[in-house]
Parts: structure tokens; sequence; C-alpha cells
């Protein structure tokens, strides 16, 4: 089976659907892989690293679209692109079919079967085939990286000998994987950063990376479908509104993230925000494509006003062309594993992950894909992990503590008359000599007890093989009975009891101080 | 010298008897002699304790071992200068062959096999404990003594020879299990709780027999008579089968519990034998490492949240019921490869490395060491938790790390880490399985449900290394495996740590 790599066609596109490490993966998952040459150049992928890797550099596009049974891209196909695919070839690549209905028809009219990376489900199985999250993590790194460009300060504190320069404010509005992604970048460059978003479960997360969650006085949840965020109320947005507004003044730089599906992007700073921001300051908006978080967006411009400069570029992932094709190829690798791999390639519209991004198939537009029977999306589940589900505790669980704990006392007191009474047994029946071996014998134990609790875990071994070597103070019996004794047998049994305890007393030392030397800081 | 040494210590058992009843001058086999030599004994025992006591820090551990050390020499030349003891040839001929042994021993052993040493050297003291039982039965005693006394003699008799004998096989097989020569697997006969439950029954029964019979013939004749001898191998017999029955029933990863217990029993062992000569010192000591060993054994079930008793009847992650519950399809798991495993430790600021009983199969430790060393070296904070119950023996993880020349203070026990693993950036498990398994929290049908865990998943990534997608000892599914933050690095630990440190 043969993969064709295209070279990007899109213009200031930068990114190649696969590196020449993917190249070998699918390789060895069974594939022919043809790249167009120069495909990878601005990747920093040259063509003889193709090769190396054990590609085959097709010099034109027309041979590549022909020959390939399947095409890898990145971008949605241009029409020129379509036009060239035939009926049963296989693309995967990004579509959007949300917004991009007339590509999606003219793909199926074409017979060509379509799987779109933005369309994987977001089920666990399918981390590793999530590409939205992948490029969403780069655009959030990029945007501080662009934020720090063009920012005229440090964003950490310091102290210097021309002064003191206090850190950079950052706002990042939106938790999803790009939010926290630019928390992460501005922390790691040292500036004060504070988290919005409408879902309280994001909370714990942005607290997490070192910043602080910004909560409104206002009781509303925002989480909808598949962990995204949705449309809030009209008084929940004014509340938003008037938070934002405050924090305009006083932060440094502002980067929105917050995105609906299927919606035009919230506005959420008004022009008169952006007036009231410091001089210099920088708003990054990552939700530029879709009409911008901010009134005063420009997609893929950066605009300047009141001294603020904004930012509305829409290809931060193809900034970083290397990393993000690097990614983006490995999640190919993924989705064509799931597929079966070079042996075995099917559409299998079974599988809820394939069903999920197929998009056109036979002829016809299979998208959206049939709602899932049970709301099994749980893209938060992980975040809950490790806690006790707390839905679930029986109510008989509550009486439980009370019972253990009578039960406990009754133990106790069991064993407190059990100990007394053999305590007056002895009393009453033992000869003096045995009593009195027997109050050392408790008085031992209980000094033993003490002692041994305060011995530090690390050191358990060690005190196993030093109390082996002073229980082999039972060599005492066998000397006095080797000594005394008449009896042969008596010699003989005292003497095999000497010669084992002895080899205790030695190798339990020896061992002992042997491990403690070991023990360094 | 020697011989002013013995005329002092000959002397004073003449001043003794001269003041004390006549009984105590008769006794004066079993009483350990003179005063001055009690006195010994009594500075040995102090030693003892003392000896127990520097094992609370590393920085006194050292001069604790040579208390114990001074203590056990000095109770021994006290012994054997003593008038009790005479026939120094073939004293000498035992102990000087036997010190070799031991010293050798204790030189070769490596140190991953340490839990076999340790069991088979309780073995000894359980042998050592029968054989001193039946010397001391077989040795005409009856004479000067009240029916009483006797009585409680052959008691004490009766009972350090069957907690020797149990000692004595448990630690055979203990040792046999560990060493590999004998499957890990929990042998399950059937109806064994009944097997074991006759078993005892028969044992005291058997005991209140010879008690009886012992002492008619003894106030009699004051000679040993067949029945009792025949009453006592009966008795070791049984004793020993119960003991190899116990073992077996016992898995591999119990054999903390386990070794502890047969810890404990030794020094029970010992005690019951310093009972029978009347000797304090032996008394001491046996409660002292009786309830050492009972203290391990209560850390090693808490750490499991099992009780003793569940541990002690055997047979868990067999059939009983221990498939994880309602696991399935639990997602896909993500691998790593050891290049970007320490790409990633590399830029972290902190690291915890969870090392577990599959470090010491592989015999990871060393690489483990260097690649700790590098890590440092480049800024890292790197850090070992350890689980109570890692490893097949109390401590056990911590001699091995020490033993690589890992410094003890970056080694640290589960209750001091947990809280900072939600601040730690890389987590590396290193063939440890159920005791880094949410389940155990999160899950309340789970067979470990309530075992403390350490919550590696609270880290920022989780590499878990691991030769293939096996579930741990319990048997259990462990849902970390498919955690989002979890990568797996399959393969041989050695071999991959070897790569890791390949790749710096």
């Amino acid at each position: 089976m043969k993969l064709g790599i295209p070279r990007e066609v899109t213009s200031e596109e930068r990114r190649v659907a696969c590196v020449p490490r993917t190249v070998e993966k699918l390789r060895k998952m069974g594939f022919e892989v043809l790249v167009e040459s120069t495909a990878g150049a601005a990747a920093d992928c040259s063509d003889a690293k193709y090769m190396e890797a054990g590609a085959t550099i097709a010099d034109s596009a027309d041979g590549l679209w022909s020959d390939a049974d399947v095409v890898l891209k990145v971008n949605p196909p241009t029409e020129a692109e379509v036009a060239r695919m035939r009926a049963g070839q296989l693309l995967i690549g990004m579509v959007w079919p949300m917004t991009n209905e007339p590509l999606v028809s003219a793909l199926a009219e074409q017979g060509v079967t379509t799987i779109a990376m933005d369309c994987v489900p977001r089920i666990s199985r399918a981390q590793k085939l999530d590409v939205l999250s992948a490029l969403a993590n780069i655009a959030g790194y990029r945007a501080i990286i662009e934020a720090a460009h063009l920012f005229g300060r440090f964003f950490a504190g310091q102290m210097t000998a021309a002064g003191r320069v206090e850190p950079a404010k950052v706002l990042v509005i939106g938790g999803g994987v790009a939010g926290l992604a630019a928390i992460t970048a501005a922390r790691g460059l040292g500036a004060i950063v504070r988290g919005f978003d409408t879902r309280l479960a994001v909370k714990e997360q942005v607290e997490s990376l070192g910043a602080e969650f910004l909560v409104l006085d206002f009781e509303e949840q925002g989480e909808g479908e598949g962990g995204y965020a949705k449309v809030m109320s009209e008084a929940f947005l004014e509340a938003e509104m008037k938070l934002f507004a405050e924090q305009a003044i006083e932060v440094d730089v502002i980067i929105t993230t917050a995105m609906i599906p299927g919606r035009d992007a919230p506005r959420l700073i008004t022009a008169g925000m952006v007036e009231s921001m410091k001089e210099g300051s920088v708003i990054v908006d990552l939700a530029a494509e879709r009409g911008g978080n901010c009134a005063l967006t420009v997609p893929g411009e950066v605009v300047e006003h009141h001294g603020v400069s904004i930012v509305g570029y829409t290809d931060l992932p193809g900034r970083m062309p290397a990393l993000s094709s690097r990614l983006y190829g490995n999640a190919l690798a993924a989705m064509l594993d799931e597929m079966g791999g070079g042996e075995a390639l099917t559409i299998d519209v079974e599988n809820e992950i394939v069903r999920g991004a197929l998009v056109t198939h036979e002829g016809r537009v299979t998208w959206p894909p049939p709602k899932p029977d049970a709301p099994s999306i749980a893209p938060d589940y992980s975040k809950d992990f490790g806690k006790r589900p707390e839905t679930e505790t029986p109510p008989a669980d509550a009486d439980a503590p009370a019972a253990s704990g009578a039960m406990r006392g009754l133990t106790t007191l069991v064993g407190a008359v059990a100990g007394l009474a053999l305590l007056v047994i002895i009393g009453l029946w033992a000869p003096e000599s045995f009593s009195q071996h027997f109050t050392v014998f408790v008085l031992a134990c209980f000094v033993g007890w003490q002692v041994v609790w305060s011995v530090t875990p690390a050191l358990h071994t060690p005190l196993m093989s030093v109390t082996n070597a002073i229980s082999g103070i039972i060599i005492l019996g066998g000397l006095l009975h080797l000594s005394v004794a008449s009896a042969t047998a008596a010699i003989v049994l005292g003497l095999l009891a000497v010669f084992f305890a002895t080899i205790n007393i030695a190798g339990g030392f020896l061992v002992t101080r042997r491990m403690l030397a070991m023990f360094r800081r | 010298m020697l011989t002013t040494l013995q005329l002092v210590l000959a002397a004073a058992p003449q001043a003794a008897a001269a003041t004390a009843p006549a009984t105590d001058a008769s006794h004066a086999a079993e009483s350990g002699g003179s005063s001055l030599v009690i006195m010994a004994y009594l500075v040995a025992g102090v030693l003892f304790i003392l000896s127990l006591a520097g094992l609370s820090k590393q920085e006194t551990a050292s001069r604790g071992t040579w208390y114990g050390i001074i203590g056990m020499l000095l109770a021994l030349a006290a012994a054997i200068l003593s008038p009790d003891v005479a026939r120094y040839g073939i004293l000498a001929a035992a102990m000087v062959p036997a010190a070799i042994i031991g010293g050798v021993l204790a030189a070769r052993v490596q140190m991953t096999e340490m839990p076999q040493l340790v069991a088979l050297l309780h073995s000894f003291v359980g042998a050592a404990a029968v054989l001193v039982g039946f010397a001391s039965y077989l040795d005409p005693h009856g004479a000067g003594k009240t029916a009483a006394e006797l009585i409680v003699h052959d008691i004490e008799v009766y009972i350090g020879i069957c907690v020797g004998a149990i000692t004595f096989t448990g630690s055979i097989i203990a040792c046999l299990k560990l060493h590999g020569t004998m499957s890990g697997k929990p042998l399950m006969l059937p109806a064994r709780h009944l097997l074991n439950l006759v078993a005892l029954i028969v044992t005291v029964l058997l005991g209140v027999w010879f008690v009886d019979a012992a002492v008619d013939v003894q106030a009699a004749t004051s000679v040993i008579d067949a029945t009792g001898i025949i009453l006592l191998i009966a008795a070791t017999v049984l004793t020993g089968i119960l003991g190899i029955h116990m073992v077996m029933a016992i898995g591999g990863a119990d054999m903390p519990v386990v070794v502890s217990m047969l810890n404990s029993y030794s020094g029970w062992a010992a005690a019951a034998a310093g009972f029978m000569l009347g000797n304090d010192l032996l008394i001491i000591t046996g409660a002292l490492v009786g309830s050492s060993g009972a203290i391990l054994s209560y850390i090693m079930c808490r750490g499991m949240n099992r009780s003793f008793v569940s541990v002690i009847l055997g047979g868990f992650g067999a059939a009983e019921g221990t498939v994880a519950s309602g696991d399935g399809e639990q997602g896909e798991v993500i691998e790593i490869s050891a290049e970007d495993t320490v790409g990633h430790m590399q830029t972290a600021r902190s690291v915890v490395i969870v090392p577990g009983y599959g470090m010491a199969v592989a015999q990871a430790q060393h690489a483990l060491a260097d690649l700790t060393a590098k890590l440092r070296a480049a800024g890292v904070t790197v850090r070992f938790a350890i689980h109570p119950v890692a490893g097949r023996l109390p401590g056990h993880m911590n001699v091995l790390l020490a033993e690589a020349g890992i410094p003890y203070d970056i080694v640290q026990e589960m209750d001091e880490i947990n809280d900072d693993l939600p601040d730690t950036d890389v987590v590396l498990v290193i063939g440890a399985n159920d005791i880094v398994n949410p389940g155990a929290e999160n899950d309340p049908n789970s067979p470990i449900a309530g075992m403390p865990v350490l919550q590696v998943w609270n880290s920022g990534t989780v590499v878990v290394m691991k030769r293939g997608m096996a579930t741990g000892y319990a048997g259990v599914g462990n849902p970390l495996f498919f955690h989002e933050n979890t990568r797996m690095l399959f393969g041989d630990a050695k071999k991959s740590v070897d790569g890791m440190l390949g790749a710096i």
C-alpha cells in the first residue's frame, strides 16, 4: 500500500504531514511512502533525510497523487487537489467539515474516502490521535513567545543594578489545552499568571501549573458536550465582562483561547478594554480564525491600537513547523495503525475512532457521525483520577466505623481479661523461679516493642539481620548442655546447636556491618 | 590470664551456694552460674537493646552493631569462662568452622539474595531451639525439683521445640521460595485451613500427654523415659510439617510478612529456650527479637491493608475472586522510548523513582544509580520513593539502593513523599505494579482496595517500566497504565536503564 505525502500548496504553510522519523514508523507498519520533492523543506526535513528514512521522492505532484493509495495532508485539500483525486483513494488530513461543506461534498462526489483528523472523537483511547490537542499545545506556547517578542520587558521580575524590574502579569482566558500550555510557558518565563475559564473543573489544573484561578461571583457550570465550553447565560456574561474589564487595567499580556464548537468565537475583550490597557501591552488572540475573542483582532495580522499590540495570527502551530509536523505525523501514524496498518488497512465503521473521523465514504457524506449510545465521552475522567468516587459511598459505611470501633474495644477488653487471667494463673500455680523469668520476659517484650518502633524503615533489613545475629545467643543453651550433660545424645545435640548458633552470630553481624557500610549520604 | 579469670569465676558460685538455698546450687547448670556471669549477661542484654536502638538512624546504626557485637562477645566470654562450660576441644571444633561458614556466607551473599539469607538464618535459630530443647530434656534434670517446677519445665521444653520446629521448616521453605529453587506460587491443598487446625489441636493434645507422662516418670525415677522422647519427636515432626504447609500456601509478594513472622518466631523460640534453661539473657534477647519481628509483620500488613491472619492463612493472588472487577477495555497505553524518557527526565526539575521487586530481579539498581548521579549532576532533583512492601524483605529496596551507592537521604518512605508527588515532573516506576495502583484508592471493588499506594498519577508524567502488560502479584489490572499522563517503557528494566544511560 502506497502512502503519498504531497507538498502543502496553501501559501505560507510550512508544515508537512510526516517527518522522516514518522516515515520510518510507517514503513515498519508495512507502507510504501512517496514524498513530493521539497515537501518538508520548510519544516527542516530535506529530501535526503526522507530517502534515508526509506521514502521514495516523487518529482512531480501529478505522479504522487495518481500513484498513492492514501494521501496524507495537513491542510484541507484545495479544489485543484480534489480534482486530482480518484474514487477509492483515501485522504487523511484536517478537513473541518463543519465550516467546509462544499469541500466535503466535492470529496464525496469524487468518491474519495476522507478521514478528518480534526474530527477524531475525544475519548481516552484516542488520545494519541488527538491532533487538535497537540496543535493547541503548540499554539499556546507560541502565543506566549509571540507576546514576549512584542512585549518590551522581561517576563520575570528582576533586581538589577540599574533598578528593579517588576514581573509581567499575564491573563490567560480559557483553560483548554492551549490555555494551559500558555500558562506553563508564561510561568516558565517567570511571569505572574492568572487563568480564567467558565468550567470550574479547570481550576485545579490552572492552579497546579502555578497560576491564580480567577473566580466569578456567580453560579453556573460552563461544561458542555465532550468537555468543551458551552454558551453561557446573559447574567454570567455580564459578570465575566466586568472581571475582564478589571483585569485589563492591571495585566500586561492577555492570551485569549475561548472557543465554542460550531460557533463564532465569543467576544470577550472590547475596544474599551483594549484602550484601558497600559501602552506596550500585548493581546494574543488564539481564536482569530473564528472571528476573534477581541473586538479589534484582524485575523492573520498584528495590529496596534492605543499602544497595545493585538496579535491575530491564525497559523501559530505553523510557526513551529518542525515540531508541528512531527506531532501531526505521529497522530497520522497512530490513525493508520488504528485502521489496521499497511497490511490490513480497512475502513471499519464499527470502530468508534474511525467512524468519528470518517467524513466521506463510498460517494456519500458520512459526517456528522451518529451519536454514541451512551454518553461515554468523559475527557475529564482523568482529572478525577485517584479520588474516591463520592457518589458511590454506600450509606452503610456511616455505621461501619462505629461498629468496627466497638469491635476493637471488645477485642481490647477480651485481650486484657485474658492477659489478666494468664497472670493470675501463673501467680497461683507457677513456681517462683518461673514468675521471675516471666517478669523479665514481659518487660523485655515492652522494651523491644518501644525500641523497634523507633527503627527507621530504611534499616529494616539490617534490623532483621542483627536480630538474626543476637538470636544466636541461643548458643548459651548449646554451650551448657555440651559441657555438663552426661548423656552422649545431649552432648551431640548441644554441639549441633552451638554450630548453628555460631553461624548465625558470625553471619548475622558480618552481613549487618556489610550492609550498614553501604548506607552513605 | 585465662586461668586467673576462671579461678575468679569458679570461686563465685561457691560463695553464692553458701548463702543461697541448696536448690540453686543443684541448678547451677541451668541458671548460668555465678552472679558475676549473670552481671555479664545483664550488660550483654543492655548492649543488645542499645544495638537495636542504634538502628533508629543511619548515623548511629554502625555504632549500634558494635554494641551488639561487644554484647555477644561479652556473653560468650562469660559463658565459656564460667565453670559450667568445659570440653573446650569439641566446643572449638563446633564453633570455629561455624564461624568461618557464617563469615563466608555473609561476605559472599549478593544483596538481592538477602531475603534468602535472612530466612536461612532464621531456620538456624529454629534448629538450635529444637536441639537445645531435646538436649535439655535428655539431660537428667528431675532431681531436686518440685512437681510444679517439673511441669513448667516440661511445658517450656515442649513449646520451645514446637516453635523451633515451625521456625526451622517454615524458614527453609521460605528460603527455597525466595531463592527460586521452589516456585513462589502458593500451594493450595484442599481443606488446608482444616489441616492446619487439626495439626494445631493434635500438637496441643500431644503436649498435654507429654507433660503428663514425663512428669510422672521423672518425679519417680528422674530417668528419661521412652514415651516422652517419642512424643517429643512426634510433636517435632508434626509442627515441622505445619511450618512447611503454612509457608507453602503463601505467595511471593507476601514474603515480607512471612519472613518477618519467622523472625518473630525465631525470637520466641529463643525465649522459650531461655525459660527452659532459666537464663534471663536468652529470655531478654528472645523477647527483643520476637517483638521486633512482630512489629515488622504488623508494618508489612498495614502496608498491604491486610490482616495478619489473612496473610498467614495464605493463598492471596490465586483463584479466590481476585480477578479485577469490571476493568475490561480500559483504553490504550502509550509507549515511550528510552531516549524520550531520558529527555523528559533531563528537562524535569524534580524526578521521583519508584523501585519494586522487578528492579531487584533485573539487577538494574547499579545502572539506576549511574543514571541518578548523572541527572543530579545536571541539576535535576532525583528522589526515590519506597513503599513499605516493595521487595521481598522489609527495607530490602533501601539496601539494594544503598549497595548501588545511592545516597540514603534521597531515598524516602511513602508517607514522606506522597504529598510531594503533585509537584513532581516525572515519576519513573521501575518493576513495581500494585504499589502504584490507583484502583486501591478509587475502586472499592478492587482486591487491593484500601491498600496505601504511592499516588504517582498526581505527578506530571509517569513512565512505567515493565516487561509486558501482565498484572502484578495481586492479579489486579492497573488503571495507571491507561492514564493520560502515563507512558509505558516496555522491556527488561536493566536494558531500558542502560538505554537511558546511553542516551544521556
